[in-house]
């Protein structure tokens, strides 16, 4: 043997021990003692199926809710709760009502400094007739700007989940075909006679209502829902493809995207003026003019468009899973 | 127990009770679109509650009408603009529940929301 050492010497020598030790072999702490490597893990039938027995047992027994005791219990329990609960609310929030202010005095804590404010400044500093609208498109654009936002978004996350992939399975030409008859309307007379007269009737009043919303009740969000309601309308009698000759995906995305932007660039611009007590140079107009009252027309207009194009695209796409 | 203003106040009464309507719906019903329309209550008696809020009695409507710009003539504008935000929220949301459920639907064939939970746990997700 060419060995330097024996293979006692070896043995003993501090590194193999530790080698040893690592993988298993004695335990250096209990004395030698051999460490019993682990039987194999061999199922045995009967007991498998009788663990799977007992599985099935134990679930159907947990949603057996007919005959579960405590689910039924808990199921009464809820009710009760869920009633208690609602009575103790409102009881709680009539209590509080009772010490609020009366209704209708001029001294609630509402009509506050800022609401004069609003009332009295509100034509020179806005142009617009309509305090309302002044307000939520001049005071706070910022606040409607987010609910352009929020309005889009929603359209956006709601063609996520509505939208019928056509590329996924059943994408054949014949059960497109199919889908389209199913959606299409049976050419109902009454209908389609009804809207011939009744859209055009809609339309312009909605374009009337968002014009004049810095001069009377209404604006950007009532116009735009009516002339959502009339292209739905319209929709309804005649049909996806009548609407998609002048009504796309394409158009719903660039007036929302373009609207929004201007909406976005015009208030930034007014605000960056307005912080810095810059003159605008935009006028104002005579109050009670068409053509007054600065941005609002414009940014009504823009609210108008985004809203009715979101109306639309709502109908469309619990419809039919697209434009 | 009761304020002194219960019988004055009594549309926001009203609004309350709306709220616990609405509240109960959306506790009790099972079916997923009864829960949203309940939902939908709740929004409404939050609106009624901020519409009177603003009124003011023997005022008119915040639409300056021959130069008149006192405070005197016109009601509080503010909650007007408030709850027109929150309707424009309210229809945003409704609209995304409304989808969610119609994936639900298409996905387990029932708007039962406890057969759905059951039928999950059954699945082991």
């Amino acid at each position: 043997m060419s060995r330097k050492i024996s293979e006692e010497e070896y043995k003993r020598q501090r590194i193999v021990r530790m080698k040893h030790w690592l993988s298993g072999e004695k335990d250096l702490y209990l004395d030698n003692m051999e460490v019993i490597p682990r039987e194999e893990y061999k199922p045995d039938r009967k007991q498998l199926e009788r663990y799977e027995h007992d599985l099935d047992e134990v679930m159907t027994r947990t949603y057996d809710t007919e005959h579960n005791r405590v689910y039924r219990f808990f199921q009464r329990f809820y009710k009760m709760a869920a009633v208690l609960c609602c009575t103790v609310l409102v009881l709680i929030l009539i209590v509080e009502v009772s010490y609020l202010p009366p209704i209708g005095s001029a001294s609630n804590p509402a009509s506050n400094e800022v609401a004069a404010k609003y009332i009295e400044d509100g034509l020179q500093d806005t142009g617009a007739v309509n305090i309302v609208t002044g307000m939520i498109l001049d005071y706070r654009a910022f606040d409607t700007f987010g609910e352009s936002n929020v309005l889009f978004i929603a359209t956006c996350t709601v063609l996520i989940l509505m939208r019928n992939d056509k590329k996924k399975g059943k994408g054949s030409a014949e059960d497109e075909e199919r889908r389209d008859s199913f959606y299409e309307p049976k050419k109902d007379v009454i209908l389609q006679m009804a809207a011939r007269i009744l859209v055009p009737v809609i339309m312009l009043f909605g374009v009337y209502i968002i014009l004049n919303g810095h001069l009377s009740p209404g604006g950007g969000f009532s116009g735009g829902a009516i002339i959502g309601a009339g292209l739905i309308l319209y929709l309804n009698a005649f049909g996806f493809e009548k609407t998609e000759r002048f009504f796309t995906e394409k158009t719903y995305k660039a007036v929302s995207f373009g609207a929004l932007l201007f909406y976005c660039l015009a208030k930034s611009y007014s605000f960056y003026t307005g912080a810095h007590h810059l003159e605008s140079g935009i006028p104002l107009g005579t109050p009670g003019a068409i053509i007054s009252s600065g941005l609002i027309l414009p940014l009504n207009i823009c609210v108008g468009l985004v809203v009715a194009c979101t109306m639309y695209a709502f109908f469309a796409l619990f419809r039919k899973g697209g434009f | 127990m009761f304020g002194s203003n219960l019988l004055p106040n009594l549309g926001e009464v009203v609004a309350m009770i709306l709220f616990g309507i609405g509240f109960a719906n959306l506790l009790l019903q099972k079916n997923l679109i009864k829960k949203i329309i309940g939902l939908n209550i709740m929004d409404t008696a939050v609106y009624l509650f901020l519409a009177i809020k603003g009124y003011i009695e023997g005022r008119s409507a915040p639409i300056v009408v021959d130069g008149v710009q006192e405070v005197e003539a016109y009601i509080n504008p503010i909650p007007s603009g408030l709850v027109l935000t929150g309707i424009v929220v309210s229809v945003s949301v409704t609209a995304l529940m409304l989808s969610l459920t119609v994936r639900l639907y298409k996905r387990y064939h029932t708007l039962d929301l406890d057969e759905i939970s059951s039928r999950l746990k059954k699945e082991g997700i």
